[in-house]
Order: C-alpha cells, then sequence, then structure tokens
C-alpha cells in the first residue's frame, strides 16, 4: 500500500534544538510535585524561561500491579486493587468487581448497588475537592489548599465510619459491598455535606475571584475541541472543551440511570474553565449524594453469597468495564481463561493520555512559571498511568 | 447496534464477530487487515476515540492477542478489535497515524512485552526499564519471584540499635575501632584465663 507507506513515513520528527548552542536550558521538573499525587517528571528545554520542548518522564512509581494479579487469585486481587490509585482508590474496587461479576454472571443486590454509587459520589467529592487545592497551591495560593485537605479528611472520617479505613477502604466487593451503612451515618454525612458546600461558597469568593489566579490561569493550556478525539481526553478536561462526555450521562452504570442531574459543560476550556467545572461537579456531586440517599431501597441485603472464593473459577472471557472518575474514564480490561486467575487485567487511566500526549504538547511555548499549574489542571495522577 | 453487528459479518476481512453485551462488541481479524479495520472503524462507523490497546500473553499457544478498544461518540458503545500475532518475534502494524495517542500505548507494549511497531516513534524511548537485560516482563514466563531473589539482598543493616553507640560509629570510627579492638583483646584474654583455668 503506497498511500500508507507515506502516511507511515511522514510522521512529523521531533525538531531537535541544539543544545551546545547555549542558547537553551535543560531542567527537570519534578519527580515531586506539590499538588500532584505521585512521582513523575517533566524534562524540560528552555529559552529564557519558554518552554521549547517537554518529555514526561514516568517510571518512579511502577508497583507492577498488573504483573501482580496475574499470579493472585480473584479474591487476592481484590485487596490490592484500590492501592492503584491513591485519591480515588474506591473506583478501582468497584470496577474490579463489576469486571468480575459481569464474567461469573453475578447479580448484585439493588440496595448494594445504591451503595456502591454512594461511595463513588463520596471519594469523588474528595478527590475534586484536594484538586481543587492543588490548582490553589501550584498558583501561590497555598491557604486554599489547606482548606480542602481539611475538608477532604472529614470525608476519610466518614470513610472510617463506613469502612475501618480512611484511605484504602477494601468496601467494594465482587458480588456487593462488605457491610450495610453503619448507624447515624446519614446524619453524618449530611453534616459534612453542608460543610463542603460552605467551603465551595468560600473557595468561589477566595479563588475564582481573585485577580492572581484570573490573571494566571486565563487563557492557560487551551486545548481545542477537536484534540478531544485524536488525543482520547475524557473527563472535565473534555467537558471543558464543551465535547459532552460524561460516563455516568452516556453509559449509565451502577443507578444513575435513576439519578436527575444534567452533564456540566464549558466552552473556553482553558485552566480557569477546567478549575471552575471541577468546582461544579463538587456540587453535583453534593446534589447526586442527597438523591442518592432519598431514593435508596431502605432495606434489603447489600451483598450476595459467592461461591467459595478460595477455589473460585471465573468463567472464561473478556469483558471491559469503565467508571467516570474525577479526571475522566477509567476502564479495566479483564481476560480470564477459566482458571482461578486472571490472564490479564489492563487498568486504563485517564492520565495516560492527559499527561504523557497532552501535556507534552500544551507545555510548549508557555512559560516556565505556569507548567505546574498547567499539569494540575489536567488532572495528572501518576499512579494510573504506572500501574 | 444490530444492524452494525449484521454489517460486520458481512465483512469478508473480520473472521468472528462476537455480542458481549448490549455496548460491547469484540471482533477478530488477521494482523494484515487491522489497519482497514481500524480505519474503517473509525471514518465510517463513528468509532474515532481509542480507549486503550492491550495485549494479552497466550503463552500455551505461542501467541500474543493485541486489543483495540474503540469507543462511539455517537451511540456510547465499544468495539474491541483482537489481533493474534506470534509470539516469536512479535510485530504488528504501528497506527501511530490513526490516533496521537497509540504511540505511547506502543510504546508501553514494546516495553512490557517486546512487541515491535515498525515506525512508531519514540518506540525505543523506555519509561521505565532503563537498562534491563532481562526478557520483558510482563511475558508470562518471567519469573517476578527468581528475579527478586536473584537482584535483592536483605541490607546488612546497623549492627546496633543503640543510639549512643551508632553515633559514636559514624562521628568517631577510630575510636570505635580501638574500643571494639580493646574489647576484643580482653575477650580473648578472658578466654585463654578460662581455658587455662580449666585445664
Amino acid at each position: 500500500m503506497p498511500e500508507l507507506d507515506m502516511i507511515v513515513n511522514n510522521w512529523p520528527e521531533p525538531a531537535s534544538l541544539d543544545l551546545a548552542s547555549g542558547k537553551y536550558t535543560k531542567i527537570w521538573q519534578g519527580p515531586q510535585h506539590p499538588g500532584v499525587t505521585g512521582n513523575m517528571a517533566l524534562e524540560i528545554t528552555l529559552e529564557g524561561d519558554v518552554v521549547q520542548e517537554c518529555r514526561t518522564h514516568v517510571g518512579y512509581l511502577h508497583r507492577g500491579f498488573e504483573k501482580l494479579m496475574e499470579r493472585r487469585t480473584f479474591m487476592q486481587c481484590f485487596p490490592i486493587v484500590c492501592r492503584i490509585c491513591v485519591p480515588e482508590p474506591d473506583y478501582n474496587e468497584y470496577l474490579f468487581a463489576a469486571a468480575v461479576e459481569e464474567l461469573a454472571g453475578i447479580e448484585v443486590p439493588d440496595r448494594g448497588q445504591w451503595i456502591r454509587a454512594l461511595t463513588l459520589e463520596m471519594i469523588r467529592i474528595a478527590s475534586l475537592t484536594m484538586g481543587l487545592g492543588g490548582q490553589a497551591g501550584a498558583f501561590g495560593l497555598g491557604t486554599i489548599g489547606q482548606w480542602t485537605v481539611a475538608h477532604r479528611d472529614l470525608m476519610l472520617d466518614l470513610f472510617e465510619e463506613l469502612t475501618g479505613a480512611r484511605l484504602y477502604h477494601m468496601y467494594i466487593l465482587p458480588g456487593g459491598v462488605r457491610q450495610d451503612l453503619p448507624e447515624g451515618f446519614v446524619e453524618h454525612l449530611e453534616t459534612v455535606l453542608n460543610k463542603f458546600e460552605i467551603l465551595i461558597q468560600e473557595i468561589e469568593r477566595v479563588l475564582f475571584n481573585n485577580a492572581v489566579f484570573k490573571a494566571r490561569a486565563e487563557g492557560l493550556g487551551i486545548i481545542p475541541s477537536d484534540w478531544v478525539e485524536p488525543y482520547g481526553i475524557t473527563g472535565t478536561t473534555a467537558r471543558a472543551a464543551g465535547v459532552p462526555l460524561d460516563i455516568r450521562k452516556n453509559n449509565p452504570y451502577l443507578i444513575y440511570d435513576e439519578l436527575d442531574f444534567e452533564m456540566i459543560t464549558g466552552s473556553k476550556s482553558d485552566a480557569f474553565e477546567r478549575t471552575m467545572l471541577r468546582k461544579e461537579e463538587v456540587l453535583l456531586s453534593i446534589n447526586l449524594i442527597r438523591q442518592i440517599l432519598q431514593k435508596m431501597p431502605r432495606t434489603g441485603s447489600v451483598r450476595t453469597k459467592l461461591p467459595n472464593v478460595l477455589h473460585w473459577n471465573v468463567p472464561a472471557g473478556e469483558t471491559y468495564v469503565r467508571a467516570e472518575t474525577g479526571r475522566g474514564e477509567m476502564g479495566y480490561y479483564m481476560v480470564s481463561d477459566g482458571t482461578e486467575y486472571p490472564r490479564r487485567i489492563h487498568v486504563r487511566g485517564a492520565s495516560y493520555t492527559h499527561a504523557l500526549a497532552v501535556l507534552e504538547k500544551l507545555a510548549v511555548g508557555q512559560s516556565i512559571a505556569d507548567i505546574a499549574g498547567l499539569m494540575v489542571s489536567l488532572q495528572t495522577c501518576p499512579p494510573e498511568i504506572e500501574r | 447496534m444490530k444492524t452494525l453487528i449484521e454489517t460486520l459479518k458481512t465483512n469478508s476481512l473480520i473472521t468472528s464477530v462476537e455480542a458481549k453485551r448490549e455496548d460491547l462488541i469484540f471482533i477478530s481479524c488477521e494482523p494484515d487487515h487491522l489497519i482497514e479495520i481500524l480505519t474503517d472503524l473509525r471514518d465510517w462507523k463513528n468509532f474515532r476515540h481509542l480507549v486503550m490497546i492491550s495485549a494479552v500473553d497466550w503463552i500455551e499457544q505461542g501467541q500474543f492477542q493485541l486489543t483495540y478498544l474503540l469507543y462511539n461518540y455517537e451511540n456510547h458503545s465499544d468495539i474491541g478489535v483482537k489481533i493474534r500475532i506470534p509470539r516469536e518475534n512479535p510485530e504488528a502494524q504501528s497506527i501511530h497515524h490513526l490516533w496521537k495517542t497509540a504511540h505511547i500505548y506502543q510504546r508501553e507494549l514494546h516495553e512490557m512485552f517486546g512487541i515491535v511497531f515498525p515506525g512508531s516513534p519514540r518506540l525505543e524511548e523506555s519509561m521505565l526499564l532503563e537498562g534491563w537485560d532481562q526478557i520483558p516482563p510482563m511475558r508470562k514466563e518471567f519469573d517476578t519471584k527468581k528475579y527478586s531473589e536473584e537482584t535483592f539482598f536483605p541490607r546488612p543493616g546497623r549492627q546496633t540499635s543503640d543510639p549512643k553507640a551508632h553515633m559514636k560509629q559514624t562521628n568517631y570510627p577510630d575510636d570505635a575501632k580501638m574500643n571494639d579492638e580493646l574489647k576484643q583483646l580482653v575477650r580473648d584474654n578472658r578466654k585463654k584465663n578460662r581455658e587455662v583455668q580449666d585445664a
């Protein structure tokens, strides 16, 4: 095929910069970044203080989960999947459980599904709020980061009450959730939600009306909407570009089709808009939690009985399940060969494309001072790049 | 979705069509026809979002399975395109010109499974395994336990947990050494005396 060869060979080589000319400086930003959970390095070539080339280097955080899971039985995989992502562990638990349930044909009781959705929305609030703090911190407004981390702790307290653990909950397991809501949990949750609403109001006043934040975030890192398809952009980053992509709405999982909500989209697609959208998402999640608490069945079991998990052969097959995290689409591709061990589990995180392809492209031409803010505005999360 | 399945079944390049869910289909094809099928799906069937590329190691059959998962923005459904390539000298067609993110997945597959994608940019650039001389680690025959036992050893660690002794060791190593030698001398003498007495 001559046409194909032409296309393949015409792939533009990255412009090679003459480093010996003394015109450029090469520096490394990271691997530690305040505001980003995990380690990831940016190799930046500067001319003056303008970035000419940016290369993302990962490899500081690799824990080999995909390989580890191939050597464990399905039930032994369940406690380690939550460790893949630090800010939003529950999505990993849910997606692993959903994939196993689909392969094994397990039905989850209704109340179990509602409680799952409740936990997912709770951790989504915690993660998005911390992301807001990180965004403010990247532009030198550290106070907001302290507020949001303190409020995230309130949410972690609730998780401790619900699951016994603050970060890695190991709560959503194949077949349902581990146990029912404890007594008085709903009232505690309502108190914390009210505190979050007040926090969002304060953030609105202090961050979004702040001259410094406006001056630095507006117009920073604009992603045109036609980048969404070739770069595989998902989540708030895509919605800020005006592309209506929300898996909760498009491919409703759990009980999201019974909830009443509108997808939030933006149009300007800069760092300011993305942060604004994340703030709106927190309010949406609060609204969704209230709806869930209202519409949830009051009684019923929360988990089905699994077969003996020590000798559990999941039927052969393959599947892909996805969910909408705070950063974008997260999915699990699971292949089972009919034995006790999974043949392959591939974890697809939104940051994989955002931090490796989009950031390298967006950073060019920006000032070195804006790189941190740009990186946080793409919701970079190195733990899900390196599984 | 049903019409799509019917259309796919009439395509002679596609060897099997399997409807997994209402919004998820898996199809298989020969490795040589991969780009034709992906281009057709992208440009004519609206599957324009590349969700992921993944490899599965079927070591018993001596094959790698590559799965390309595409997503349709209009009717919100997925299609997985599967190809099988031999495990010996694995090579597949590169699709970096179809999606801008494809080369990153291909880089990872090259690093972790050793699959070669001719023409893919920055393919040799490793994400994590700098100076790796073993077989690619995500292959099934790579024994993680054996590797870690051969590569990593328990650290000798500090001999004493007493902070005073530790500080002395770090700050005044000569004194500490002399002290140790003296102690050893005393110990040896005592031992000698005891042996003499016993005799």
